[in-house]
């Protein structure tokens, strides 16, 4: 908890200054360009809208907006959309589309790949490779494969490290008080699974108001305000609204 | 991303106890928001929003020729634009059957409603009329365009002032506005879209709802508020399934009872 408290201080005194497209962050050839900036003569120039990142000599944006870009060893969640004679295509909410091979499947495969996994399936797969010529998943391995049951939503991709929080401290606290079963993929789709659709839906929310205060400090104690407030009472008051 | 078989499952599943995944009841709506007069250059201007679904309508008044079925009738012609920037299905250029769909409603919806008096746009019977010209664009889509898109257009018809037209060229004065607005009566329009999923009838679905239901149904009603008589004054169905008439007489007291409360929201918008 110290160590966490000291950090937040420590962030409360840097703060972070908002670069969008083609400004000029810094000039000088001291410095390095970093992720989501380039070198543009003596300057170096922002490529995407978000928080700049002074770190020593290396400058770093950390986007608040934009496509997920796939990266090697990220699990994500993807939505069959084509079957080939060699494997699944998949969407995983990136500018491509992304190829699960029949080898990369755990079971025997044989026969009708429909009946392994149908369009409109998701599952959790992992990122082997992003090369030009396409990205290749795998779902070999620990938590991969296809997800049943439960529901599916999907949230701005950067924002992923605001939801799971620092060591996954914040979804260890929505799985606690939800009593869900919850995976978040890197690429922004969410998987919740409850017994009831109450604690999804009430899961759901939570992540809502996650990515919806995630530039706010301490978050994790207002999501803890957030569930101790939000018993039943709220909800009945919502729904009156609507009506 | 389209729907995932995960949600579709859990939609229908859910729906059995009467549970849909945003909280609401099958016969709820969403919040409603009308803004009124959002384009200097348009006679009259509407935006809607139902949820996240959004939807702009823009009226312009012009003077064309008559059908010569109706000489002294004036004309209404409804477009509907879904933008790429309101949902990734939807493409740039010309519109596909999705959009002809919605903009033929709309335009069913008002024309039969009689909410235009008609012959009071006639400037010169058999030679020049006013053409009302009733354009639509999607903001946002999350499911229910036809409700907010006749919604967007009776609330711009209704804050839509006539232009000022020249008798010597016989032409509109472009950006110039009177004082006096469109001859419209009473008959306010209101469309009700019912869908169908699994066994249940749902009102105001979200785009997730919509890909999971088998068959939609569409009422226009109009009441004139004097009289306690609802009219239905056109009727579209849509998808591959089909309704009971035990269905159809459900979804006719549903669409009556939604209707009046459509009617109360969108009464005193100016």
């Amino acid at each position: 908890m110290i160590s966490e408290k000291k950090q937040t201080e420590e962030k409360e005194k840097k703060v972070r200054e908002i670069a969008v497209p083609g400004e000029t962050i810094v000039s000088g050839k001291d410095y390095l360009p970093g992720d989501g900036t380039r070198r543009e003569g003596e300057n170096i120039v922002a490529n995407k809208f978000g928080l700049v990142d002074i770190s020593g000599r290396l400058i770093k944006l950390i986007p608040l907006s934009g496509v997920y870009m796939p990266r090697m060893g990220n699990v994500v969640i993807g939505r069959i959309e084509n079957i080939t004679f060699k494997g699944w295509i998949m969407d995983i909410n990136a500018p491509y589309s992304a190829f699960l091979q029949v080898a990369e499947c755990p079971r025997f495969i044989k026969g009708d790949l429909k009946d392994y996994y149908n369009i409109g399936d998701m599952l959790s797969c992992e990122v082997i490779s992003v090369k030009n010529s396409g990205i290749d998943l795998t779902i070999k391995g620990r938590g991969l494969g296809k997800l049943e049951g439960g529901i599916i939503t999907k949230i701005n991709s950067n924002k992923v490290p605001r939801v799971i929080g620092r060591e996954g401290s914040m979804i260890k606290l929505i799985k606690e008080n939800t009593k869900c079963n919850i995976v978040v993929g890197q690429n922004g789709i969410v998987w919740i699974s409850g017994d009831k659709v109450e604690d999804e839906i009430k899961a759901r929310e939570a992540i809502e108001f996650v990515v919806g205060k995630s530039f706010i400090d301490g978050l994790t104690e207002k999501v803890k305000e957030w569930f101790e407030n939000k018993p039943l009472k709220k909800i009945v008051k919502k729904t009156e609204g609507k009506k | 991303m389209e729907i995932s078989n995960i949600n579709k499952k859990k939609i229908r599943e859910s729906l059995k106890e009467d549970k849909r995944l945003d909280g609401r009841k099958p016969e709820d709506f969403r919040k409603i928001e009308i803004e009124t007069g959002i384009s200097k250059n348009a006679e009259g201007s509407a935006r809607v929003k139902i949820g996240d679904t959004e939807v702009i309508a823009g009226i312009k008044v012009d003077v064309s020729e008559p059908y010569p079925d109706h000489e002294d009738e004036g004309t209404m012609i409804t477009t509907l634009e879904l933008l790429p920037l309101s949902s990734s299905r939807f493409e740039y250029g010309p519109p596909r059957i999705e959009a002809i769909e919605i903009a033929r409603i709309i335009d069913r919806v008002i024309r039969e409603s009689g909410f235009i008096d008609f012959k009071k746009l006639c400037i010169k019977k058999g030679e020049k009329v006013y053409t009302v010209l009733i354009d639509l664009y999607t903001l946002n889509d999350d499911g229910n365009l036809i409700d907010a898109g006749c919604i967007a257009a009776v609330e711009a018809l209704k804050s839509a002032k006539m232009p000022k037209y020249d008798e010597k060229t016989e032409k509109i004065k472009f950006g110039e506005f009177s004082s006096k607005s469109l001859p419209l009566n009473e008959r306010v329009p209101v469309t009700i879209t019912s869908y169908k999923i699994g066994d249940k009838i749902v009102v105001d679905t979200t785009r997730e709802e919509e890909d999971s239901s088998t068959s939609r149904i569409s009422f226009g009603l109009t009441d004139s508020k004097k009289g306690d008589d609802i009219i239905i004054s056109s009727l579209q169905k849509g998808g591959e399934g089909t309704f009971t008439q035990e269905e159809i007489s459900k979804i006719i007291d549903l669409t009556v009872r939604k209707f009046k409360d459509i009617q109360k929201e969108t009464e005193g918008v100016e």
